[in-house]
């Protein structure tokens, strides 16, 4: 099969730039500042002697090194890596997107009812009585909804008895971690040899500690928790509350709705979900929808429609503000015109293709996998090679590959969701690279990458001595 | 493969041992769970002072692999944390009876319950 070369930059090119002779009177400038102290004062500025072809093509070399959804197939799985559609840039690009956040209400009311709306394409999405649209990513929409959780324990009386949350062995780590950062103590509760919640475990699980259980459904190995009805009425017996997280939420688009499952409160990534760039440290928006019982508690301040005018409320005992201003408001945006372009249809058909892809490409693998069959992602092993070697060689074959080591269910762990976006031939290409990988012997997989910019890292030294910043890494050299 | 494995120690199933020669009984983990884990890049240890039950949590180690939770082999208050394995977690990989020490406790009961060497050979 076709080989990949990533662009290498070759920084050792001892020829240099010789400016245009136009340039060359600019490429230094004499400064004198007499009045000001030597120790802040330098002879002349180090400005790079390039023309702008020169800088356009180091930029253009630099993202060529990269490799993201616009230079090939990108199935991380738990991730739901899927293409932004660019009409969404264009919609937060224009003017009118440029909205002061302390602007006045009525100077602001389109902008408001985008927000209103947006909370009831979600709710209705969800299955949810209403939505904050606030918390700037899906960790931080877990840690709200924990909170509003806790809030309405304490609202009953019940805050100090309920001191626990039960999270499954198999979740993401930031259930463990937002439950404990609300104060919570997390209780792992482990699977069956189904991969799905063990219900036997659950029951003895819950008690009058339990605060909430955390649940993704599809779950990370891909597969539904068909029990959920009876999951829901064990925690809610025992007076818990069951929060959904949001993250494999593609695979049930406009299909099935974790309020009609019994959930009370759900974050959304719509960074997943509804094509919005992966944060990578921000801006992101992780809003979250709760029943019509846990509104009150909802961070403040929500957008209400008054006669025919869109206001801002406080509801009756907010946990307060998670975040700035309300919300991450261009990244909300994108979301509304990502579902406004879709609508109905369109989102059903998202689910359809994502759970079809997953399937048809699982099937294409020569490689065990253990359950099945799946909803948006499957989880393949690697069986007796190392699952990051197996995916680093994968990069030599042009495509992104896999989560990797996890869950740590299945041994060796290649975790794959290509997504609603792809098309059958990428996932050929896709099933191509498991399949030539596969094939290949010990020390080929171990000593790939071989065509990347970067070869492979040195993740012990790195993480070791870890250098952050420029000056770190030019004091080395 | 052979992992060293002290006759002078006592071990627990979750692969800590500890030393009671030293005044206050010191504790690593075994040759065995350093080869498991792999490169350790980051070590957590508790404040001197420290309550700990036998068997409770007291600390992480995280290798480029896993995080791993480490166990107290004895019940008893915490009176030294290795500062050397936290600036340098390799020592563990490196030296896991020697430098790569984790605490030191004063015990608060005996090291009955721990398994000698032989036996710990056979759970591994």
């Amino acid at each position: 099969m076709q080989r990949h070369e990533q662009a290498v930059w070759n920084e050792t090119s001892s020829e240099g730039y010789e400016p245009l002779l136009s340039e060359k009177d600019r490429t230094t400038i004499d400064v004198e500042f007499e009045e000001l102290p030597d120790e802040l004062t330098r002879e002349s500025l180090e400005l790079p002697a390039l023309s702008e072809p020169e800088v356009a093509r180091h930029y253009t070399r630099l993202s060529q090194m990269n490799y993201g959804i616009d230079s090939g197939p990108y199935p991380l799985g738990s991730c739901t890596m899927k293409y932004n559609p660019k009409f969404t840039e264009d919609v937060a690009a224009r003017s009118e997107a440029a909205v002061h956040p302390d602007r006045p209400e009525e100077a602001v009311q389109g902008t408001l009812q985008l927000y209103h709306e947006l909370q009831e394409y979600l709710g209705r999405i969800g299955g949810m009585d209403a939505v904050t649209l606030q918390p700037p990513a899906g960790a931080a929409g877990e840690f709200t909804g924990i909170l509003v959780a806790k809030a309405y324990h304490e609202r009953n009386g019940d805050g100090e008895r309920r001191s626990e949350v039960i999270v499954p062995s198999s979740a993401h780590g930031t259930n463990f971690a937002s439950a404990a950062m609300a104060g919570y103590d997390v209780v792992e509760l482990p699977g069956d040899d189904d991969g799905r919640v063990d219900l036997e475990a659950l029951r003895s699980a819950v008690g009058e500690e339990t605060a909430a259980l955390m649940l993704t459904n599809p779950n990370t190995l891909g597969l539904f928790e068909r029990d959920i009805e009876e999951i829901a009425s064990v925690v809610h017996d025992a007076g818990g509350l069951l929060y959904y997280d949001g993250a494999n939420l593609n695979a049930l688009l406009g299909r099935a709705r974790p309020g009609d499952m019994g959930f009370d409160i759900m974050h959304y990534n719509v960074h997943k979900t509804f094509a919005t760039p992966h944060g990578g440290g921000g801006p992101g928006a992780g809003p979250i929808g709760v029943t019509e019982e846990l509104e009150p508690f909802l961070p403040s301040p929500q957008v209400e429609a008054r006669n025919g005018t869109y206001e801002l409320v406080e509801p009756e005992h907010s946990i307060g503000k998670v975040h700035g201003a309300m919300g991450n408001w261009l990244v909300l945006l994108k979301t509304h015109a990502y579902i406004r372009r879709l609508g109905d249809a369109g989102l059903r058909d998202t689910s359809a293709k994502a759970v079809l892809n997953a399937n048809y490409l699982a099937s294409q693998i020569d490689l065990e996998i253990p359950f099945g069959p799946f909803h948006h992602e499957f989880v393949a092993s690697a069986g007796e090679r190392d699952a990051a070697e197996f995916a680093k060689r994968m990069l030599d074959y042009g495509v992104h590959p896999p989560t990797t080591k996890w869950p740590e269910i299945v041994p060796e762990a290649l975790m794959t969701e290509p997504t609603e976006a792809e098309s059958k031939t990428t996932l050929d290409q896709l099933a191509a690279a498991f399949n030539a990988v596969a094939d290949e012997d010990e020390e080929t997989i171990a000593a790939a990458p071989e065509t990347t910019s970067a070869r492979y890292i040195d993740q012990t030294s790195a993480a070791r001595s870890p250098r952050l910043s420029w000056h770190a890494l030019s004091d080395d050299a | 493969m052979d992992f060293e494995i002290p006759t002078e120690l006592r071990y627990a199933e979750s692969h800590e041992w500890a030393d009671e020669r030293t005044d206050a009984v010191r504790v690593g983990v075994s040759d065995f769970a350093q080869d498991e884990l792999g490169d350790i890049v980051f070590v957590e240890l508790p404040a001197e002072g420290a309550e700990l039950g036998a068997g409770e949590e007291f600390g992480v180690l995280e290798s480029i692999k896993a995080v791993s939770d480490i166990y107290a082999p004895v019940a008893g208050t915490v009176v030294a944390a290795n500062e050397a394995v936290v600036d340098s977690p390799e020592l563990v990989n490196e030296d896991p009876y020697g430098d790569g020490w984790l605490i030191e406790v004063e015990p608060a009961g005996d090291l009955e319950h721990l398994l000698d060497a032989s036996a710990y050979e056979e759970t591994i």
